[in-house]
């Protein structure tokens, strides 16, 4: 068993309205260190044991589902599960 | 002609659409859940508003899982008109079937009004009963109608006239150009963000949405008289 954690968020050429208002409210409050500020998702996947690689699953599973490669970008991490 | 008007859990214009269909237009429509695996019945393809799937991963992400997706791509394929309006134009990008995907509205609102729309290119199969340049008055709904692409493919939608409408006066969403909607390269696939289906009745606020719908007979009768 495989746990993957994949990070998806928008692509740096994409302006995120959320990501630059909650930054605002940070500034507002006092933490004028944050430059920046984007949202994105975190999606955790248990993997059953499988011949396929895993990385080739986890990659078609990105660009088929679970984001939108004209807008978002990803990454992920495997890690052995219990 | 007859229209199939598509309906996944949480469509919520699919009435809207078949109305206009209906009893505006005066053609024949049905609707079709989901999970059916046969369009060929139908002349006609209009994937309608709402929020399916709730919404979950992306807008539209979900619905583009459908059984029924696969014979849009076919219907789509063998030339036959497909309108995405609203939900159904963000459940058209994610399949591929139009260019660009659809962000966060940019003041992050839901936008719920009418608008001014243009009309970009009316020499398509969904705006030849509209002059060129027309301004029409259609209501927008959607929180997520920011149309985005990158330069090479908004290069080619305007060398191609694919951009077929734009906010005309101000521009509620962000989107790229003022875009309110997209045709494909081919001239067969439709989406926009406003709801004509939404603009088919004087009674409730204006039918400018109605020529859209006499446009998409109008060519489909005029290929087939030809064929």
């Amino acid at each position: 068993m495989k746990k993957v954690k994949i990070f998806v968020t928008l692509r740096e050429s994409i302006l995120d309205p959320q990501g630059s208002a909650v930054k605002s409210s940070l500034t507002k409050i006092g933490y004028s260190e944050v430059k920046d500020l984007r949202i994105g998702k975190y999606l955790e996947l248990t993997i059953g044991d499988t011949d396929r690689d895993i990385d080739t699953l986890v990659k078609e599973m990105c660009e088929k589902v679970l984001t939108n490669v004209v807008i978002e970008d990803y990454r992920y991490e495997v890690e052995e599960a219990n | 002609m007859k229209f199939a008007v598509l309906v996944f859990p949480g469509s919520n214009c699919d009435i809207d659409m078949y109305h206009a269909i209906k009893d505006e237009l005066g053609e024949e429509v049905e609707y079709v859940w989901h999970s059916e695996t046969d369009l060929s019945g139908f002349d006609g393809i209009l994937v309608p508003g709402g929020f399916s799937y709730g919404d979950y991963l992306r807008c539209g992400a979900m619905a583009n899982q459908s059984n029924i997706m696969a014979e849009v791509k076919k219907a789509a394929d063998a030339g036959k008109p497909v309108l995405g309006v609203c939900n159904g134009f963000q459940i058209l990008t994610e399949a591929g079937l139009l260019p660009g995907a659809l962000l966060r509205n940019k003041n992050l609102k839901f936008m719920c009004r009418p608008v001014q729309l243009k009309v970009e290119n009316n020499n398509t199969f969904f705006t030849n009963q509209y002059e060129q340049g027309q301004v029409i008055n259609v209501p927008i709904a959607h929180g997520e109608g920011n149309y985005y692409c990158d330069e090479e493919t908004l290069a080619t939608l305007k060398a191609n006239n694919q951009i077929v409408f734009t906010y005309s006066d101000d521009n509620p969403n962000g989107s790229i150009e003022d875009i309110a909607g997209i045709i494909n390269e081919r001239g067969n696939v439709l989406g926009m963000m406003p709801h004509p289906e939404r603009a088919v009745d004087a009674l409730v606020g204006g039918a400018d949405g109605l020529a859209l719908f006499k446009s998409i007979v109008k060519q489909w009768r005029e290929n087939h008289v030809n064929n």
